[in-house]
């Protein structure tokens, strides 16, 4: 049985070829077919002791749902995700499964690994285009109530275990639209939007409440959550959120973007669809991106789509350590984008109206490993070059953004001004008060910051029922 | 939320007032300080200075000019139409404390952002005098409440159509010549702004100016509003909107206000094209 297995090959995700698809907006995976689902799932070995439950940073019992997917049983599959995951046609689409589940698959070995991700995201999809909507069940009120402020993936995380439980929810979002950088910063091609407020949609018909438009720390205080919206507990999902730059001359010229910038102008606000929708947009033809993230590939791959000539990542290190996800650093490559690596940019060069047209880098060579571990890049004398550029994105990174934490003196913060909090329980230094997700570990990936969530809600829950 | 109670139409129609029920907003705005509203599902984020607030009645209100397809999309909202989005409030607030004599110079619409801040000024007990100006007389907005929000009021246009013929820079200069002014707050266009804050220089006189750097979320998270201060990079929407006049780099602001003109244009051009359209 366990031979006819292997025998299958890898199911081949349907996809937007190349040509067609850097120019549009459209989700690039298609996702499978029923059959092609099925076929996939008879490759589980369901072993006994499965590892690729083990990798996965909320838990899902994996061998649980493929087993149901095999026995065509969809709608008994996606309830057996939602045990330990309220957002899975996002993790389907966003997580970085090849260092995760299919990363310790058994037979990823000798072969290709179950494509563990592909089958999330098919249950999910299922569930929401063809399901019944019913909901999982919910426990009796417990007359708790807690704020959840920071509607990413964190935060929606804790919300949709918490309303499980039987608790009050209040989810708080400063921005408009709700989803944190699900909606600001994953471009539509990546995750589409319309899923984003399903997954929402589906823990407000939990009884989770939203109130948008809310920036904790300004429109209200953390203290006043307790002492006047009468909460029993907060947790503080609000993000990394504060855009770092390369402090190098020439950054203020205009057609330098920090990613969140671009990000959220391209995606949150549909500047893709100008002018239809009101945001407007640089749109470069030679763009230089800045950074080999999955945010860097993000705003490469938007930039492409927006009409670009010629897209460039520029990153000072090499391929081998650059962060970003191998789907998305293949999907950049396939869409046209070039690498420029181990190269530095030294200054950017502008116009007399003050906008960019070049920017100026230098060559760099692998040094020493820096306390990350990584090799340190190291200029390599007389190597200047100029790039022609009329659009830069910086891609390097985001740091804790201190709106939040400036206005709440006794949250206990890092010397970067993340928030410290528990490693097994998510408890700040204050009373009642709980963190997770990238505010605390820095800026990190969609279902780390979901695993923190899980951790915090166990915690939350505890306190509400038993007490700190 | 978000109602529009009561709009009014300012300097032959080129500035408009509208009073917002937001009364989350209200109760905690102070001087100084900005919302960002949004209208319809399709619109920008802008920001806007209040003009006003009223905790009570859990009112805040803004006065824009009509300078593109958004504030133009306002202007098109009667009473009882609600804008879609207001986040606020953001940015620090005006720090006012009683300093002796203080002059406060406004311009255009900056009179409007000004205005909270006079008026503020002068209940911390300082002896305000308060200059405002514009292109000419029928520009010439909130003359009143300036009047009532200061002890001493000048008017200037640039044409003589009312009030001194001139600059408000020229009355400022007046004014510095004769009184020992602790503070000059200067609220305006971004050249005016500038000008003031060169001749206050001259006069070793501490300047305050309000800038009015695009932006997108006003959180502080993507940087759009990213303005040079004392050769350092500062963010209007956190930092600010208020600054030490004397540091800030303007050319570099005006520069950088310039960043969508021509699709700024566009868009606004289509707007039009669309009323008449419905109109016609």
């Amino acid at each position: 049985m366990a031979e006819k297995k292997e025998k299958i090959p890898r199911q081949k995700m349907p996809e937007q070829p190349p040509e067609v698809r850097r120019r549009n907006f459209i989700e690039v995976p298609l996702g499978y077919e029923e059959n092609e689902a099925v076929e996939e799932a008879k490759r589980c070995l369901q072993c006994k002791n499965p590892s690729c439950k083990e990798g996965c940073p909320v838990g899902i019992d994996i061998p649980g749902f493929i087993n149901l997917i095999t026995q065509k049983e969809f709608t008994k599959a996606i309830r057996h995700v939602w045990e330990t995951n309220s957002l899975p046609a996002v993790c389907g689409r966003v997580c970085p499964q090849e260092s995760q589940c299919e990363g310790k698959c058994i037979l990823g070995k000798k072969g290709d690994p179950v494509a563990i991700g592909n089958l999330e995201r098919f249950v999910a999809d299922r569930e929401r285009t063809q399901g019944k909507g019913e909901l999982p069940p919910i426990a009796p009120p417990t007359g708790k109530r807690v704020a959840v402020v920071g509607s990413g993936p964190s935060g929606l995380t804790v919300a949709g275990d918490l309303i499980r439980k039987g608790h009050g929810v209040t989810v708080f979002e400063a921005f408009h639209k709700p989803g944190g950088v699900l909606v600001y910063g994953i471009p539509e091609f990546r995750l589409p939007k319309e899923i984003v407020f399903s997954e929402v949609n589906f823990l407000e018909r939990l009884g989770a409440k939203l109130q948008c438009n809310a920036v904790v720390g300004k429109s209200i205080t953390l203290d006043e959550l307790f002492e006047e919206e009468g909460f029993d507990a907060v947790y503080l999902g609000v993000g990394a959120g504060l855009p770092r730059f390369l402090n190098i001359p020439g950054e203020n010229l205009i057609g330098i973007y920090s990613a969140n910038e671009y990000l959220t102008r391209a995606n949150l606000m549909k500047a893709y669809l100008f002018p239809e929708y009101d945001t407007p947009i640089v749109l470069g033809k030679d763009v230089a991106v800045f950074g080999a993230g999955n945010v860097a590939m993000d705003s490469a791959r938007t930039a492409m789509r927006l009409g670009a000539n010629r897209v460039r990542i520029v990153y000072r290190r090499s391929r081998d350590e650059m962060p970003a996800r191998a789907a998305e650093i293949h999907h950049a490559e396939e869409e046209g984008i070039e690498f420029y690596l181990l190269t530095a940019p030294t200054r950017f060069i502008g116009d007399n109206k003050g906008r960019v047209i070049a920017v100026e880098c230098i060559q760099m060579k692998l040094g020493e490993p820096d306390e990350s571990g990584r090799r340190r890049p190291v200029p390599v004398e007389d190597s200047k070059f100029r790039l022609d550029c009329d659009l830069a994105v910086i891609a390097v990174g985001a740091g804790a953004n201190p709106m939040l934490t400036k206005s709440t003196p006794d949250l206990k913060l890092n010397k970067w001004g993340y928030i410290i909090a528990d490693p097994e329980t998510g408890k700040t230094s204050k009373k009642g008060v709980w963190a997770g997700g990238d505010i605390v570990t820095g800026s990190a990936t969609v279902i780390l910051a979901m695993g923190a969530g899980r951790m915090a809600s166990e915690s939350i829950h505890k306190y509400l029922t038993l007490g700190w | 939320m978000f109602e529009i109670l009561k709009r009014e139409e300012m300097a032959n129609g080129t500035v408009v007032l509208n009073e917002i029920s937001a009364p989350r907003i209200a109760r905690k705005a102070k001087p100084g300080q900005f919302v960002i509203l949004k209208a319809t599902e399709t619109g920008e984020r802008i920001p806007l200075t209040m003009a006003d607030t009223d905790p009570k009645k859990g009112t805040i209100t803004i006065i824009y000019a009509v300078v593109g397809k958004s504030t133009a999309l306002f202007k098109s909202l009667q009473v009882g139409e609600k804008f879609l989005d207001v986040i606020g409030p953001l940015g620090q607030p005006t720090h006012l404390e009683k300093l002796g004599t203080v002059v406060c110079v406004g311009g255009g619409t900056g009179i409007a952002v000004l205005h909270p801040i006079t008026r503020g000024l002068k209940e911390a007990g300082n002896n305000v005098i308060a200059v405002i100006g514009a292109r000419t007389k029928d520009l010439l907005i909130l003359e009143d409440k300036m009047k009532a929000a200061s002890h001493e009021l000048h008017v200037c246009t640039d044409d003589g159509s009312y009030g001194h013929h001139g600059f408000v820079t020229d009355v400022l200069k007046n004014v510095l010549e004769k009184k020992d002014v602790k503070m000059v707050v200067g609220i305006g266009p971004v050249p005016m702004m500038k000008f003031v804050s060169k001749l206050t220089h001259d006069y070793g006189v501490k300047t305050l100016v309000s800038l009015n750097a695009i932006m997108v979320d006003g959180t502080g998270m993507c940087g759009c509003c990213r303005v040079t201060v004392g050769g350092q990079t500062r963010f209007a929407c956190v930092d600010g909107p208020e600054f030490d006049g004397h540091k800030v780099d303007f050319d570099e602001l005006a520069q950088r206000l310039d960043a969508y003109k021509d699709l700024e244009k566009q868009s606004y051009e289509r707007y039009m094209q669309e009323c008449r359209c419905k109109a016609g």
